[in-house]
C-alpha cells in the first residue's frame, strides 16, 4: 500500500481544557482537571471525582454554534467542538464542500446515554422526550459531525470499549492506504453519564481519591470526559494543498487479550502484541520512541499487566512512560483519541508530559512513570496504548514527518 | 477488494440454523415485533457460562460458532462484528436498575456484558484469540461497516480468515421505547400527520461469515463490492449512486441477475419503488424483511440468503417479488436503506 497517512489537523476538549492552546496550558502548568462533579446529577458527586467538564450542555451548545441541531446529546456536543477545531487546524472551512472525498470515522461507548438516563422512563411510559430515543444511538455524534462539517462521504462508528477511538484512528488510516477516502476525520466523543459512573462503581475499580497512575498505592480510576479528533490525509493530498503536516501515523495495531471480559491476562499479553505489532508494521525500532503515552488507568491490574509488556519490548532501554488520565480521568471512548492529540503535542514540542499523582514505584516494576515536564527534547516517535473491556487492546505510533 | 464465503450461521426470525431446506415453509411474521428462533444453546455452550450470558450472546456465539464449524476453522485471523442497537437487554438492566435504585446496590454483570464489543470479545475468549477484533456501530450500515474491514482485511493480507458477523436483539421495552418515538413507521417522501402511520414489522438476528481472500476449492460465494452512502437528495441521486458503483465493478444493471431489496413487505416504501420500476425495472427483484423483521443489521441475514442462493443456483420463491430468476446466477446485489438515511449496497458473486 503506497499512501502513508499523516496528521494535518486535531482538536481537543476535555476537563483541562476546550482546544488546544487551553490544553497545553493546562499541562505546563500541571492542572488536573479532576475533581468533584458539579454538572452531572448522580448521588456519588463528592464520592468520586472525575474529569468533568465545567460547561453545562447550554453553554457547550454555545460554543459550538452554528449549526447545532435542536436535539443534541453531551457526547455528540463534545465531539462537534473537537472535530470543528480539528477541522479548522487543517485549514479546511466547516460548510464548504471538501476537496476530495471526506469521511468521519467517531468512537463513542455509550453514546447518548447522557439523555437516555435522564428521560427513561419518560422514553416509556408517557411517551415524552422521544427525541433523544433517536439521538441515543452511537451513530448519532457521527452523523451530526458530518452534517456539521460538510464531510459525510463515508462514515461509520466504533465501540470497542476504551480502544474505541484508538481504533477509529486505525481504521481512518486505512481507509485512506486502500485508497476509499483521501481524508478522514477520526476520533471519539463520551459525555460522564451515571450509567458508566455507575457501571465502573460496581466493578470496584472507580478511586474515591485522585487516580495515582503507575504508583504502587493506586486504588483505580477516576472517569472523566472529553472527545479528541485527528485529520488524517494521504501525503499526497496534504503536499498537494500545501497544507503542514503536524506528523505521520507509522504504526498502528489492535490485538486482543483474549482472557477475560473486564481483567488483563497476568502478563499484559494483548498488550504486548498491540504494541510488539504497531511496531512491526513499519519496521519501526522500539530504541526510536522517545516517550510513552501509556493507558495507565491507574487500576492495580491495567497499570502492572501494562507495565510488564513495556518491559518486555522495551528492556533494557524503556522510554519515558506515562499516564496522562490523572489530568484528564478515563475518557472512555474517547481515551485513544485524546491520547493521540497528547501524543502529536509531545512530538510537536518535544514534551515529555508528566505522570501527575505519583506515590511511588510498583515493587513489580523495573521502571518509574516521567514525573517532570520536559519539553525542547528530540523526541521521532511516540506511542500510545489503548487498552479496553472484551481485552480490546490498541496501540498506535505517530512520528515525525 | 474481494472474499470468499466458506462458511455461515444464522440464528433468525425462520428456521435458519438447524433446518436443512432454504426457506421453503417461511414462517410469516404475525406479530408487530418478532424474535429469533433460538437453538438447543447447550450443545454451544457451558451450561455454567450460559446461565450468565444474555439473549444476544447466546445468538451470536453459537451462530459464530457454527460458522467456524462449517468452514472448518479453529482459530480465525479476526473477528469483526457489526450491531446497531449492541447488548440492549444488558443495557436495559443495568440502567433501570441506576434509576430505581437511586445508584445503589447494583449488579457489575449487566454492566459488563453492555458494552457494545461484548460478544466479539466473548468469542475471542472462547476460542483463544489474540487477533484483531472490531465492532461496529453506525446504526443501519453497521455490518456493512464490518464487511467492508473485513475486506480490507483480506486485500492486506490473502491468506486471512475473518469471521465476520452482523447481529441484532431486540427486546419489548426496546421496542415499546422505540416505536413510541415512530422509528419503525414505515418511510414516506413527507409526513402526513392526518394519517396513521404504516409501521414495519420488527425483528431481529445473528449471522456469522467466514471469509478468505485466497480461492478455496469450495465457496458459497464471493463478496465483490460494498458501498454506503448517508441521507441522498432524491431518487435520481440514488440511481445515480447504484449505477455508478456497478460501472465501477464493471457492471450495468442488466448484469445483476437478483436484486434482493430491503422493503419491508410487497408494497415497499416509496424509494424502493420507485427504483424497482426505474432503475432496476427489467431486474428480478426480490425482498428478505417480510422473513427476518427490520433490524439494524438485517442485511446480513440478506447475505445468507444471498450466499446461499449463488451457491445452489437456486432463488426461493419466498424472496421473489418479480421474475423469478435467470438459469444461471452470477451477480446479487443485496439494497437497503433505513428511512432513507443510510443506504447500502452489497455485491456477491458466484
Amino acid at each position: 500500500m503506497p499512501s502513508r497517512v499523516v496528521i494535518t489537523g486535531i482538536g481537543i476538549i476535555t476537563s483541562i481544557g476546550n482546544g488546544i492552546s487551553e490544553t497545553l496550558q493546562s499541562i505546563r502548568s500541571l492542572k488536573s482537571g479532576i475533581g468533584p462533579i458539579s454538572i452531572l446529577k448522580t448521588v456519588h458527586r463528592e464520592n468520586f471525582p472525575s474529569g468533568e467538564i465545567k460547561l453545562t450542555d447550554q453553554e457547550l451548545t454555545e460554543l459550538a454554534r452554528p449549526g447545532v441541531p435542536a436535539t443534541v446529546t453531551r457526547t455528540t456536543l463534545l465531539g462537534l467542538i473537537a472535530a470543528r477545531e480539528a477541522y479548522i487546524s487543517a485549514g479546511l472551512k466547516p460548510g464548504q464542500k471538501p476537496d476530495v472525498k471526506t469521511g468521519i470515522v467517531s468512537a463513542t461507548t455509550v453514546g447518548g446515554m447522557d439523555k437516555t438516563e435522564l428521560h427513561y422512563f419518560d422514553f416509556l411510559n408517557n411517551k415524552q422526550h422521544l427525541e433523544y430515543v433517536h439521538t441515543h444511538d452511537c451513530c448519532d455524534n457521527t452523523q451530526t459531525i458530518a452534517e456539521y462539517l460538510g464531510a459525510g462521504d463515508f462514515m461509520t462508528t466504533i465501540s470497542t470499549a476504551c480502544s474505541s477511538s484508538a481504533n477509529a484512528i486505525m481504521f481512518g488510516a486505512r481507509l485512506i492506504r486502500h485508497g476509499i477516502v483521501g481524508r478522514i476525520i477520526a476520533g471519539g466523543t463520551d459525555a460522564l453519564s451515571k450509567f458508566t459512573l455507575n457501571g465502573f462503581n460496581t466493578l470496584k475499580i472507580l478511586d474515591e481519591k485522585k487516580c495515582r497512575p503507575f504508583s504502587s498505592d493506586r486504588m483505580g480510576l477516576n472517569l472523566g470526559e472529553g472527545a479528541g479528533f485527528l485529520v488524517m490525509e494521504s501525503e499526497q493530498l496534504a503536499k498537494r494543498r500545501n497544507q503542514e503536516v503536524l506528523c505521520e501515523l507509522t504504526g498502528f495495531a489492535n490485538a486482543n487479550d483474549a482472557y477475560h471480559q473486564t481483567a488483563s491476562s497476568p502478563d499484559g499479553y494483548g498488550p504486548f502484541l498491540a504494541m510488539k505489532n504497531a511496531l512491526d508494521l513499519n519496521g519501526t525500532d522500539p530504541r526510536e520512541i522517545g516517550y510513552i503515552n501509556a493507558h495507565g488507568t491507574g487500576t492495580d491490574n491495567n497499570d502492572l499487566t501494562e507495565g510488564f509488556a513495556i518491559e518486555k519490548i522495551f528492556l533494557p532501554a524503556i522510554p519515558p512512560v506515562s499516564s496522562t488520565k490523572a489530568f484528564t480521568g478515563h475518557t472512555l471512548g474517547a481515551a485513544g483519541a485524546i491520547e493521540a492529540v497528547f501524543s502529536i503535542l509531545s512530538l510537536k514540542y518535544g514534551m515529555i508530559l508528566p505522570n501527575l499523582n505519583y506515590s511511588g514505584k510498583i515493587s513489580e516494576l523495573s521502571f518509574e512513570p516521567a514525573l517532570k515536564l520536559q519539553e525542547g527534547l528530540e523526541i521521532r516517535s511516540v506511542l500510545s496504548n489503548s487498552f479496553g473491556f472484551g481485552g480490546n487492546d490498541s496501540s498506535l505510533i505517530f512520528s515525525k514527518y | 477488494m474481494e472474499a470468499y464465503i466458506t462458511g455461515l450461521g444464522s440464528i433468525s426470525v425462520q428456521n435458519t440454523f438447524e433446518a436443512n431446506d432454504f426457506l421453503q415453509n417461511p414462517k410469516p411474521l404475525d406479530s408487530p415485533v418478532n424474535y429469533c428462533i433460538e437453538p438447543d444453546y447447550k450443545k454451544f455452550i457451558q451450561p455454567i457460562q450460559l446461565r450468565r450470558m444474555g439473549r444476544i450472546l447466546r445468538m451470536g456465539v453459537t451462530a459464530a460458532a457454527k460458522c467456524l464449524k462449517e468452514g472448518g476453522v479453529d482459530l480465525p485471523d479476526a473477528i469483526i462484528t457489526g450491531t446497531g442497537l449492541g447488548m440492549v437487554q444488558d443495557t436495559e438492566k443495568f440502567l433501570t436498575s441506576v434509576i430505581e435504585n437511586e445508584e445503589k446496590f447494583l449488579n457489575p454483570t449487566s454492566f459488563i456484558q453492555s458494552t457494545h464489543n461484548t460478544v466479539g470479545a466473548h468469542i475471542a475468549v472462547m476460542l483463544k484469540c489474540n487477533h484483531y477484533n472490531f465492532t461496529y456501530v453506525h446504526s443501519s450500515i453497521s455490518f456493512e461497516s464490518a464487511l467492508l474491514d473485513s475486506l480490507m482485511q483480506v486485500s492486506e493480507h490473502p491468506g486471512m480468515k475473518v469471521l465476520l458477523g452482523g447481529l441484532d436483539e431486540m427486546t419489548d421495552i426496546y421496542f415499546r421505547i422505540s416505536d413510541n418515538a415512530g422509528l419503525w413507521n414505515k418511510y414516506q417522501a413527507e409526513n402526513n400527520p392526518s394519517m396513521d402511520p404504516q409501521k414495519v414489522k420488527v425483528g431481529e438476528g445473528a449471522s456469522f461469515f467466514l471469509l478468505t481472500g485466497t480461492r478455496p476449492a469450495e465457496f458459497y460465494a464471493r463478496f465483490t463490492g460494498m458501498e454506503t452512502f448517508y441521507k441522498p437528495a432524491d431518487a435520481g441521486d440514488i440511481s445515480s449512486r447504484i449505477a455508478g458503483f456497478l460501472q465501477q465493478h464493471g457492471l450495468d444493471p442488466h448484469d445483476i441477475d437478483f436484486v434482493l431489496s430491503g422493503q419491508t413487505d410487497q408494497e415497499g416504501d416509496i424509494i424502493y419503488r420507485e427504483l424497482k420500476e426505474g432503475l432496476f425495472k427489467n431486474n428480478n427483484f426480490g425482498y428478505y424483511k417480510h422473513l427476518c423483521g427490520e433490524y439494524y443489521t438485517s442485511p446480513a441475514f440478506a447475505v445468507w440468503i444471498a450466499a446461499k442462493m449463488l451457491k445452489n443456483q437456486i432463488v426461493p420463491d419466498a424472496v421473489v417479488l418479480r421474475g423469478s430468476g435467470p438459469n444461471t446466477l452470477k451477480h446479487v446485489l443485496i439494497w437497503n436503506h433505513f428511512r432513507n438515511i443510510n443506504h447500502s449496497l452489497i455485491l456477491l458473486s458466484a
